[in-house]
């Protein structure tokens, strides 16, 4: 039969709570029961990809407002793994946090270039309540 | 950021405290290395053997540390980088602009 783990966490708009939701997406991949690849990278990919897609929610879209929150909903089959970062911001312009070239030595603007460079899909949906940025990894 | 110093001559050694260098404490890492080049001392050494995961944050803070550095004749070595460490200074091609040591003594002993 298949398994499916689906997680859905709120936090408040502030970077203390990177580190916790980054050991619950570990733990997530390392609760899954017939992951064939390397646990250890998936672990760490996972813990990263949210840590960068909540950072660029309470800097980018949120504006660092402290009052606000972010919903992270991570779900993981056999075939895929879905993450969704929910902010109550004005949102943020997916192609322009994309515009860094890597091998500069630019301070910012990594974060988006690496959740693109690990996940398979990405998209970032505007609406007037919330907007919510959404990544896809086929697992096999 | 925890973090704990040693001066070698003119060289700071630094030791990173953390498991985790992202956006919650890398910013205060930056104002840290901020505050000794302020003192004049711009080589330095960053132990990151206690570090199991960083982000794009704590990378822009050590680009921020490296530039610095080298904007007053000094330099910024890197040492002591755990497997997934290393591969996060690949992926983002890092890994060519640092130089990059396997321990605090080989990047002493490296001119």
């Amino acid at each position: 039969m298949a398994e499916k783990v689906e997680v859905d966490i709120t936090i408040p708009n502030q970077t203390r709570f990177l580190g916790l939701i980054g050991r619950i997406g570990e733990n997530l991949v390392h609760s899954l029961g017939r992951y064939t690849g390397d646990r250890e990278e998936l672990a760490y990919q996972l813990n990263l990809v949210l840590t960068e897609a909540i950072t660029n929610a309470i800097y980018h879209a949120n504006e660092n407002d402290p009052t606000k929150q972010i919903q992270i909903q991570i779900s993981a089959s056999d075939e895929t793994l879905i993450i969704k970062v929910f902010d109550e911001g004005d949102g943020f312009d997916l192609t322009e946090l994309t515009a860094c070239n890597m091998s500069d030595t630019d301070e910012c603007g990594r974060g988006i270039h690496i959740i693109r460079r690990l996940m398979d899909q990405v998209n970032y949906r505007k609406s007037k309540k919330r907007n919510v940025l959404e990544m896809v990894k086929k697992l096999h | 950021m925890q973090i704990k110093t040693e001066e070698i001559g003119d060289i700071v050694l630094i030791k990173i405290e953390e498991e985790r260098m992202d956006a919650h404490n890398s910013g205060t890492f930056k104002e840290q290395m901020l505050a000794l080049f302020d003192e004049g001392k711009c080589k330095l050494i960053i132990d990151l053997s206690a570090v199991r995961f960083v982000d794009s944050s704590g990378l822009g803070a050590l680009v921020s540390g490296f530039k610095n550095a080298s904007a007053r004749d000094g330099s910024l070595k890197l040492c002591g980088l755990q497997p997934q460490v290393r591969s996060m200074f690949e992926l983002t091609r890092l890994h060519r602009v640092f130089e990059i040591f396997a321990s605090v003594d080989e990047a002493q002993d490296s001119p």
